[in-house]
């Protein structure tokens, strides 16, 4: 059976002058699917990522984001995706509330539609008697599930993650992970970067970048197999240990 | 325009919720304008002075008479020997001093010349050369009473008259001048700052992959400060109408339709600005950097332009604040109308237009 594309590369390269952040990576990502793209710091995943977002031209090679040209359709691409960045986004000095309808409004939601939204969210993030907090008062781990939540509200096509559970606590990943299987119920295709091993186990596939090249790309369990490995962590640092690069 | 009003409503949010900040907005205006106009003015009122009076006849205490009634003088210490001079310079208390010779008024009737030394404290040069014009002033003013009483032929007296201020006050030329700079500062920084806080907390990355257009982006971020700008203009001009007794002269309608377009001028400098800072702190620097301080010493407020080098000349034509005080001044204090004052308005409008368009272009879409 023949699954919908939602994310095609081909050949897709970044340059920064001399460097080369992304060399020629392929892949597709199915519709629904939780896709893992891992990789050290400086691999280059989070440009990879900006490219299929639109917030940043490839210098060479093709992608298309749900249907749609990363070169010239972004305005399409920006309809139909949702994006959560590496560094919190959410507004401090807002409630919870003026942060969920401002991002809904920006995305052009009705106003309807908002408030029926706005609802089972904070019921689904057990946020209700916080709705008028400030989001600077509120723990990390919240916020981030909020970020999520306000990234999916729109109902996307496609949710890009980016190193979303950085310093976050163990129980509280957990729980951010629930609610991305949720999304990826829904059908919402979940594009994730990450660097915690143990969340690449959580992903339908993943791909390993090493020095902006794409190493290996599989289910956890092909991957461990292949790479006569146990865990996760162990076909990460086989592949990882050639790497030049080492940060950002 | 639904996620226009949104978005203006929001911005409206940061600035109400930012409480230290907003009193600073809304309280810069008033207490400048109000230091300017009372304190910091370069009209030197009251100076001590001493006199050495070696005649103490009608004329000498007619003279040290009205120069103590005179609003620049206070007569305070009177000396005894020529020897006291240098020290009551020297102890500071007197800026200058009135010397009258033996037989002032004896001379003055006979030989029809009379002498008196003014000795000022010139180590403020600028103050020196001021007072001793005001009393030079007085001085004259007595002596064309005593004209006016004996028959001279052939006389030549000037008649003074100060146009549009005719007091001479110096608030007629700070309220402008304060007007210029807080409008330029607060438009302009809080703008900056407004686009930047947005890079800083990393929204920026979340609204550009939203599909929030980059136009309603930059008009929505402008408007409140706008708003704002409006609102520190009707505290100003209240403030220097009703404290300050500096009157608006011309329309009042045509004062604020130039304010706004100076506002919109100086807005168009913060999104200029906010283009090329990363950090709240470097645009807000840069901000007070590239214009505070052209519009302090090129505004034309402070120094006169005309004094200046030509390159300096040349260089404040590219400060906003140059047209917009010439503008202010031409219409609150001289009350002059458009057609005075189109070639300045037009080249607010021109320098707007060129920073629009340049910092539109400029915005970058894109992280890379």
């Amino acid at each position: 059976m023949m699954k919908e594309i939602v994310i095609e590369a081909e050949g897709l390269t970044k340059k920064f002058g001399d460097f080369i952040a992304v060399n020629k990576i392929s892949f597709n990502v199915e519709k629904g699917e939780i896709f893992g793209f891992l990789g050290a710091n400086g691999a280059g995943k989070t440009t990879a990522m900006r490219m299929l977002c639109g917030l940043s031209i490839p210098s060479s090679g093709k992608a298309a984001v749900a249907g749609f040209d990363v070169y010239k359709q972004t305005e399409n691409i920006k309809q139909n995706i949702g994006y959560m960045s590496q560094k919190f986004s959410l507004y401090e000095d807002l409630t919870v509330k003026e942060n969920i309808r401002f991002y809904a409004g920006i995305y052009g939601m009705s106003r309807a539609s908002v408030k029926e939204k706005m609802n089972s969210l904070l019921d689904l993030l057990k946020m209700s008697n916080e709705e008028n907090s400030l989001v600077k008062s509120l723990p990390l781990g919240w916020k981030q599930k909020l970020a999520f939540s306000v990234a999916i509200m729109h109902q996307p096509k496609i949710v890009f993650l980016d190193e979303p559970t950085g310093g976050v606590d163990p129980v509280t990943r957990r729980e951010f992970w629930n609610l991305i299987y949720a999304a990826a119920e829904k059908g919402i295709t979940v594009f994730v970067t990450t660097h915690y091993m143990d969340e690449a186990e959580y992903c339908n596939r993943v791909s390993i970048m090493v020095d902006g090249v794409i190493e290996a790309l599989d289910t956890p369990t092909n991957l461990k197999k292949n790479y006569k490995a146990v865990s996760m962590v162990e076909v990460f640092l086989q592949l990882a240990r050639g790497a030049t690069r080492s940060s950002d | 325009m639904k996620q226009f009003i949104i978005f203006v409503k929001k911005e409206f949010y940061h600035i109400f919720r930012d409480r230290k900040s907003l009193l600073i907005i809304f309280l810069m205006p008033i207490v400048q304008i109000i230091l300017f106009g009372f304190a910091l003015t370069n009209e030197i009122k009251n100076s001590n002075i001493a006199v050495l009076d070696n005649s103490k006849d009608e004329a000498t205490l007619k003279i040290i008479q009205r120069l103590d009634a005179s609003r620049y003088f206070e007569v305070n210490t009177y000396l005894h020997a020529q020897a006291d001079i240098e020290n009551i310079f020297k102890s500071g208390k007197v800026r200058m001093v009135v010397v009258f010779p033996p037989n002032f008024y004896q001379s003055l009737l006979h030989s029809n010349k009379a002498q008196i030394q003014l000795l000022a404290d010139a180590s403020d040069p600028n103050t020196a050369t001021t007072i001793t014009q005001y009393a030079t002033n007085i001085i004259n003013d007595y002596q064309q009473e005593l004209n006016g009483q004996t028959n001279i032929p052939y006389q030549i007296q000037p008649q003074l008259r100060m146009l549009y201020n005719p007091q001479l006050k110096g608030t007629y030329n700070f309220v402008p001048g304060v007007m210029t700079m807080i409008l330029v500062l607060i438009a302009a920084m809080m703008t900056s700052v407004a686009i930047v806080r947005e890079k800083e907390i990393n929204t920026m990355e979340v609204i550009l992959v939203s599909p929030l257009k980059p136009l309603l982006f930059i008009v929505s971020k402008a408007i409140p400060y706008i708003f704002l700008s409006l609102v520190n203009l009707i505290t100003i001009l209240i403030v220097s109408v009703t404290i300050l007794d500096v009157p608006v002269k011309g329309n009042l309608f045509l004062l604020m339709a130039e304010s706004l377009l100076f506002i919109i001028t100086s807005v168009s400098l913060g999104l200029m600005i906010s283009n090329f800072t990363k950090t709240q702190q470097e645009a807000q620097m840069f901000s007070l950097m590239s214009l505070l301080l052209p519009t302090l010493l090129l505004g034309g407020f402070m120094f006169p332009i005309e004094s200046m080098p030509w390159p300096l000349q040349a260089i404040s034509n590219i400060v906003p604040s140059k047209w917009f005080y010439l503008i202010v001044k031409d219409v609150m204090i001289k009350g002059l109308g458009f057609s005075q004052v189109w070639k300045e308005s037009l080249v607010l409008v021109t320098m707007s237009l060129v920073l629009l368009f340049i910092s539109f272009k400029k915005f970058k879409t894109r992280l890379a």
